[in-house]
């Protein structure tokens, strides 16, 4: 807990919850859950499905607002006037990667600069940028979402959140929907990329070893209260209570990844 | 903008008046048509501009366009007025009694045209030989005969109800029919007895039995015409000549010239002019350009309506979507509407805005409401939640999401529900013609009273061809709005 503490005292964290609740109706998401992100640092939010790891990502675009406690961005506290421009600054990736089907992948990277005024050719050049990042040909972005594979849409997805060039990206399963091993391929690309950009990234994911794989710092949630916020090692070795070590043991019966 | 509708549908109809033709109505049936030919082509012969709605439907519609000044002459019964239009007179008042009534009223009235229209009960000639019946009285020990009586002589104080109970009638078996199907049911037993007016065609040609009226139970039916006072201060030639026709026409010449038009099929314009020994201008257009002319009135109508309804109901849609108790009110609001019987909706515009082309567009444009608003309302629900969140996310403005994200992804949903509109709107368009807004109701409403199947095709084959190509039209604009991406995507 200590490095949550001290991680919300620093001034310029790009992402912190301070005593946040939520609920949904009679179902509490989030429980008093506070950490903070610091800017250019990787954090995975893992736990089982219901855990309220995707309430997290959800409040810190603004969303949904917490009944109880602040989000803050960069240090200030989330405001209601402020949170386009926000989301203009983060790139949000969801699972199955939420493309519209009824505009081609250039459409799909399109929407957002275009209405800040870029023209079709600074648009055309960044999508060609992004498609050599994402290792997808150029042919592609004459595509619509119904005709790519789901690893190709997957990747559009980042592209289109990298779009603007964020500072920040929040991912939400991305890689859940896909089969393993374009799983496992995307998971070295995600790497790199992210190693690559420097940028403040949260993933969201069920999978230990994934978690670990992205990020050193790993925040488990169970039912809305973070349980344990560190390292994989803690969790392994340091585990705080009986559900850490189970939540590690279920994990550990799949390969180790080659870290 | 909607300030600009509203003084357009305002300014319409005053604009017409600026024109000022003598404007004449008629009744839906055959008789009321040829005396307002007779008054129009008496009164062109004096030079003054005359135009003659037809068949614009029953009493109810002919009086108060006469008092809201959507007409300004229609021809009436004596009978009708003293027991239907007017309050607090005898039933046997005289000209003179009924003119001051009127007056008030800002409407005129002429003297008798010379016949009396009254109704009476007619049974199949040996149908009342085997059952001994020549008088109205006789009927009361024939409980089981079956009337087909006309909806309006059904409702009129003067009719049924009032018949019933001056004999004593003990018959349970009453059904309303139009008139002019009356005969046919009579003729084919269906009925026993039937209402008829004394002056019918048909008496004769079906071999009625008209059963005397022993307890004088009808009253007068004198022939008159009814017209807008102000005439007599604008238009003092069209009163002259119209005062010049009373007193001219006997039972015998009206009843001859009901033969004429319904038995044998002489347009009523020809049977007006040569009663009145004058050159006929009857519509002797070709097919082709009366087709021409009921396409373009048709058209108008669908177009005109449709679009009002598009500009409104999307929204109303957008609406709905967005505000979910607001939504279930408009959708159940717009709903209702559309339980209103077609007939109904074009009768209920007449208080309210007069007869033509306008108020036809208006019921047309509330039909087209409900499902333009409900697709919209269910293509905008219908969108995955994951994918409006993403585009939320992507930090769009609400406005920027529904232009290139929402309803573009409603697009499907919401051309069919404009489709439907059309092609309801190329239907119920053909009862517009029952409020003078003319399309191709015009002849199937005259088929049906002249009893002329091919005048009915002549309105029907056509508004089915214009359905279809309204359908087809739609699936092309459909094919062309829908984008690409959702075509693929629904196939797969």
């Amino acid at each position: 807990m200590d490095t949550a503490l001290s991680a919300v005292d620093a001034p310029a964290a790009a992402f912190a919850l301070e005593h946040v609740s939520k609920r949904y109706g009679a179902v509490r998401a989030l429980q008093d859950v506070s950490f903070a992100v610091a800017p250019g640092s990787t954090a995975a939010l893992i736990g089982s499905s219901g855990s309220g790891k995707s309430t997290v990502l959800r409040l810190l675009l603004g969303l949904d607002w917490p009944d109880e406690g602040e989000v803050k961005t960069e240090g200030c506290a989330l405001e209601r006037s402020q949170v386009l421009a926000l989301r203009q600054r983060v790139g949000y990736v969801i699972q199955e990667g939420g493309l519209f089907p009824h505009l081609t992948v250039l459409g799909n990277l399109a929407l957002l600069p275009r209405h800040l005024g870029w023209s079709a050719e600074r648009i055309r050049q960044r999508a060609e940028e992004l498609a050599d990042l994402a290792h997808l040909p150029h042919n592609v972005l004459e595509r619509y979402p119904a005709e790519l594979s789901g690893g190709q849409r997957q990747r559009v997805a980042l592209m289109r959140g990298l779009m603007l060039n964020p500072d920040a990206l929040l991912l939400d399963e991305p890689l859940g929907a896909l089969d393993p091993i374009v799983r496992h391929e995307l998971q070295d690309e995600l790497k790199l990329i992210f190693d690559q950009l420097g940028k403040t990234v949260i993933v969201v994911t069920h999978d230990l070893a994934e978690a670990a794989w992205f990020a050193e710092r790993l925040i488990l949630l169970r039912e809305g209260r973070v349980v344990q916020d560190g390292r994989l090692d803690d969790l392994r070795d340091r585990p705080v209570d009986a559900f850490v070590s189970r939540f590690v043991e279920a994990q550990r019966r799949l390969p180790e990844p080659s870290a | 903008m909607k300030r600009l509708l509203l003084m357009a549908l305002w300014l319409l109809p005053s604009m017409q008046l600026c024109a000022a033709p003598v404007r004449i109505g008629s009744k839906q049936f055959t008789e009321s048509v040829i005396l307002a030919e007779i008054a129009r082509l008496n009164a062109r012969d004096t030079g003054v501009q005359v135009q003659h709605q037809r068949e614009l439907g029953g009493t109810s519609i002919l009086w108060s366009a006469l008092k809201h000044g959507d007409i300004d002459v229609y021809s009436e019964y004596t009978g009708t007025l003293t027991h239907e239009l007017l309050k607090d007179v005898a039933p046997d008042a005289d000209i003179a009694t009924l003119r001051a009534k009127l007056k008030p009223l800002g409407i005129g009235l002429t003297d008798s045209l010379g016949f009396n229209d009254t109704y009476a009960v007619g049974m199949r000639e040996d149908r009342a030989t085997q059952l001994g019946i020549t008088r109205i009285s006789d009927l009361a020990t024939h409980p089981e005969l079956r009337f087909g009586f006309s909806n309006e002589f059904m409702d009129r104080e003067d009719g049924w109800p009032g018949v019933r109970q001056r004999y004593g009638l003990p018959q349970t078996q009453v059904r309303g029919l139009d008139h002019s199907l009356s005969y046919r049911a009579v003729a084919s037993r269906a009925v026993d007895a039937i209402d008829l007016y004394s002056t019918d065609a048909e008496i004769a040609y079906y071999h009625l039995r008209v059963l005397d009226d022993d307890r004088r139970y009808f009253p007068r039916y004198e022939a008159v015409f009814l017209y807008r006072l102000e005439l007599e201060q604008n238009q003092p030639a069209f009163i002259a000549a119209l005062r010049k026709l009373t007193g001219r026409i006997d039972e015998a010449s009206m009843r001859q010239m009901n033969a004429e038009a319904k038995l044998k099929g002489i347009k009523e314009t020809e049977v007006a002019a040569r009663f009145l020994g004058v050159q006929s201008d009857g519509d002797d257009a070709s097919l082709g350009s009366r087709l021409l002319k009921r396409t373009i009135e048709h058209v108008k109508l669908v177009i005109l309506s449709l679009g009002l309804a598009v500009v409104l109901a999307i929204p109303l849609g957008i609406l709905a979507a967005r505000r979910k108790r607001l939504g279930q009110i408009v959708i159940g609001l717009t709903g209702i509407l559309q339980t209103v019987p077609s007939l109904a909706m074009f009768v209920f515009m007449i208080p309210l805005f007069g007869i033509g082309t306008w108020p036809a567009i208006v019921a047309l444009f509330l039909y087209s409401l409900l499902p333009i608003v409900r697709n919209t309302y269910t293509g905008l629900v219908g969108i995955p939640h994951d994918l409006l969140e993403s585009a939320a996310a992507l930090g769009l403005p609400s406005s920027v999401r529904l232009r290139r994200v929402e309803l573009p992804m409603a697009m499907r949903s919401i051309l069919a529900g404009i489709k439907t509109a059309a092609v309801i709107n190329v239907g119920t368009a053909t009862l517009a013609a029952l409020i003078g807004a003319g399309g191709y109701g015009q002849p199937i409403l005259t088929g049906i009273r002249l009893d002329n199947i091919g005048l009915i095709l002549e309105g029907a084959v056509p508004a089915a061809l214009l359905a279809l190509i309204v359908q087809g039209v739609f699936e092309g604009v459909e094919r062309w709005l829908t984008p690409y991406g959702l075509r693929i995507e629904a196939r797969q």
